[in-house]
């Protein structure tokens, strides 16, 4: 204490830097109890975020497990050239990017439509019965839903197949076709998730003010022009912010769903990038090279979360950051 | 939603579309999730003919029967009983403390420690380096490998982080401070029992999303008696191997069931049910929990 006041009369300027740097201490010490609430999850996270994130560097090598990391010679940009000088580079690149903005196209819309739809009817039997029932093809796994497709869609014995030659239609082999892999792949997770989808919009929905509605009836709007003039311009926010991650995630694929569904005969349309990071590093054990790919694929992702929103704060003022 | 004095006609049959669009979105999603129900329990010689529509016809529980009978089908199962029960408690007991003390404002270093979380919600080391990881932890081929590397959800944690910060009144932990109640006291005599909903929210994304997941259980897990459910259906359902009880068939089912392919498909929509059946039997009594979730998340989504 003495000192201390010592050397404030020589600086008075290092006193209140001084007391602020004390008392933040003092505020660390008195709070140490939340340090170790926030361990085990900044630990996790280090481990199995960040190391990896470090594990990176093998993109840049030769990685041989046996020498290990830091062993392991450089080799510069070499995968990368190969990746991008390969024959099925812009086959990978098309596939993933044609079933993501075909996804976007199809799958954006609709529960945006369905919660209009939701919003505007009563809150009874009816309603409640229709959203536990459009909710819940959320909870059915990957690999159940991928079992579904494949014997739904199955010649001559499946129910999708039966259904088409009932009304007079010959049905395509949608499993091993190419050309339907990804109307498949798109329409199945709109079955699956469009329903789900409404929640953010309903959530939204709850904000609008009831007397803007009276207002509009007594100047003799009609329903759908409350839609369009009150419902709408509410969730747009939502929108917009639902639609820069949408665009953010455009390389990133479902995979998981992709891997399942993929078979030698669909590959030329299912092979995307995500799926054969996994088969060139897992099954291949090209971990170099996979890695490449990957840092590759999170780029671009990165890239174009910021460019979209980018584009987006410049003409709204609903963004991310 | 506003009950208007009267209904204009375009009004009324814009109304009847609204109601006509819910009705097919209806139809479309329940009518194969039915259509699975009637077929477990149908002839597969019917079903495969096309012949069977809505309800189930010529009733067998041949399905079922050799489901229970599949020791890998019920080995499966208590796997992704244990792997859901711990993972779920993992992701809670990691999860639930760090969001609290991310939502106290006087806690120094929460942005540092925020950012260090956001940013990898938006870029991560990739596959292999990840799996390198965990390999070099010597987690392959344990429970731990599905645990521990998704253990802190981002997203979750965000979400949990905005309950605390929104629903705790800062008072009742200002005057609980005062009467010298430690952060660990407050946490676990305040603040969690004022947290149940979003304890039950958040045991029910996590324990959804360990009972689903296959994927990590794929790339790590090689012995087949750790196999979750999830990939015991993989091999029944998308690679199409039967197991080896489902080969023979039994004397008395012999003359009806004589098409081995067609035993094969009943057994798939018998195991779609078991494996399906309970999480969607729980889901409609816990639905209004996930919407809230949800919607706790939207407000700083």
């Amino acid at each position: 204490m003495m000192h201390e006041g010592a050397k404030a009369v020589l600086n008075p300027q290092d006193v209140p830097n001084q007391r602020k740097s004390k008392k933040l201490f003092k505020k660390i010490v008195r709070n140490w109890q939340l340090y170790i609430f926030m361990a085990p999850a900044l630990l996790t996270v280090i481990i199995f975020n960040y190391v990896p994130m470090y594990g990176i560097q093998i993109a840049f090598k030769n990685y041989i497990p046996a020498l290990g990391m830091a062993e392991s010679k450089w080799v510069g940009f070499d995968h990368f050239t190969r990746f991008f000088e390969s024959y099925y580079f812009w086959d990978l690149m098309w596939n993933t990017l044609s079933i993501s903005l075909y996804g976007l196209l199809v799958g954006f819309p609709l529960p945006i439509l369905l919660a209009l739809a939701f919003n505007e009817i009563r809150t009874g039997p009816f309603k409640k019965t229709v959203q536990t029932v459009t909710y819940a093809p959320h909870f059915i796994s990957m690999v159940v839903m991928a079992g579904m497709i494949i014997t739904f869609l199955t010649p001559s014995t499946g129910m999708i197949v039966n259904l088409l030659e009932a009304i007079g239609i010959t049905p395509p082999s949608f499993l091993t076709d190419p050309r339907w892999f990804k109307t498949v792949y798109v329409l199945s997770d709109v079955w699956q998730a469009t329903g789900w989808g409404t929640i953010i919009y309903l959530a939204a929905l709850t904000a609008v003010d009831p007397g803007l509605h009276e207002a509009a009836i007594l100047d003799g709007a009609s329903r759908l022009q409350r839609i369009r003039h009150i419902n709408f311009p509410v969730i747009i926010p939502t929108i917009t912010i639902l639609l820069i991650l949408n665009m953010g995630g455009l390389l990133g694929v479902g995979y998981e769903k992709i891997l399942l569904l993929q078979n030698p005969l669909n590959m030329e349309a299912s092979d995307v990038i995500a799926t054969s990071v996994y088969r060139t590093g897992l099954l291949e054990a090209q971990y170099s090279y996979s890695t490449a790919v990957g840092l590759f694929n999170s780029i671009v992702n990165a890239i174009l979360l910021i460019v979209v929103n980018q584009v987006v704060r410049r003409t709204s003022e609903n963004s991310l950051w | 939603m506003v009950s208007s004095i009267k209904e204009t006609k375009q009004d009324k049959v814009f109304l009847a579309f609204v109601y006509l669009i819910l009705t097919v979105a209806l139809v479309i999603v329940a009518y194969p999730l039915i259509y699975i129900l009637s077929a477990s329990i149908s002839n597969p010689t019917i079903v495969a003919a096309g012949e069977m529509w809505l309800l189930p016809k010529d009733i067998t529980f041949e399905g079922y029967r050799r489901v229970f009978q599949d020791s890998s089908i019920w080995n499966g199962y208590m796997n992704t009983i244990i792997y859901t029960v711990v993972g779920t408690l993992v992701n809670l007991v990691v999860t639930l403390p760090a969001a609290y003390a991310l939502s106290r404002r006087d806690f120094v270093g929460r942005n540092i420690f925020m950012i260090l979380f956001i940013v990898t919600m938006f870029f991560g080391g990739g596959l292999v380096p990840t799996y390198l990881v965990v390999r070099s932890l010597g987690l392959v081929d344990s429970m731990w490998a599905l645990i521990l590397p998704g253990a802190t959800s981002v997203w979750n944690l965000i979400v949990c982080r905005t309950f605390f910060q929104s629903s705790i009144p800062r008072e009742l932990q200002e005057a609980a401070e005062m009467d010298g109640c430690s952060n660990f006291r407050l946490y676990f005599r305040i603040v969690l029992p004022l947290s149940t909903a979003l304890i039950a929210v958040m045991a029910l994304f996590f324990g959804v999303g360990h009972w689903n997941n296959y994927f990590s259980a794929m790339i790590y897990l090689n012995q087949q008696e750790k196999y979750p459910l999830q990939l015991v259906l993989r091999q029944i359902l998308v690679l199409q191997q039967m197991s080896a009880q489902a080969g023979t068939i039994d004397a008395t089912m012999a003359t009806s069931l004589n098409n081995k392919a067609e035993v094969a498909a009943l057994v798939k929509y018998a195991v779609i049910i078991v494996a399906t059946l309970p999480i969607i039997a729980v889901y409609p009594f816990l639905q209004r929990y996930f919407v809230q979730g949800v919607m706790i998340g939207s407000v700083k989504g």
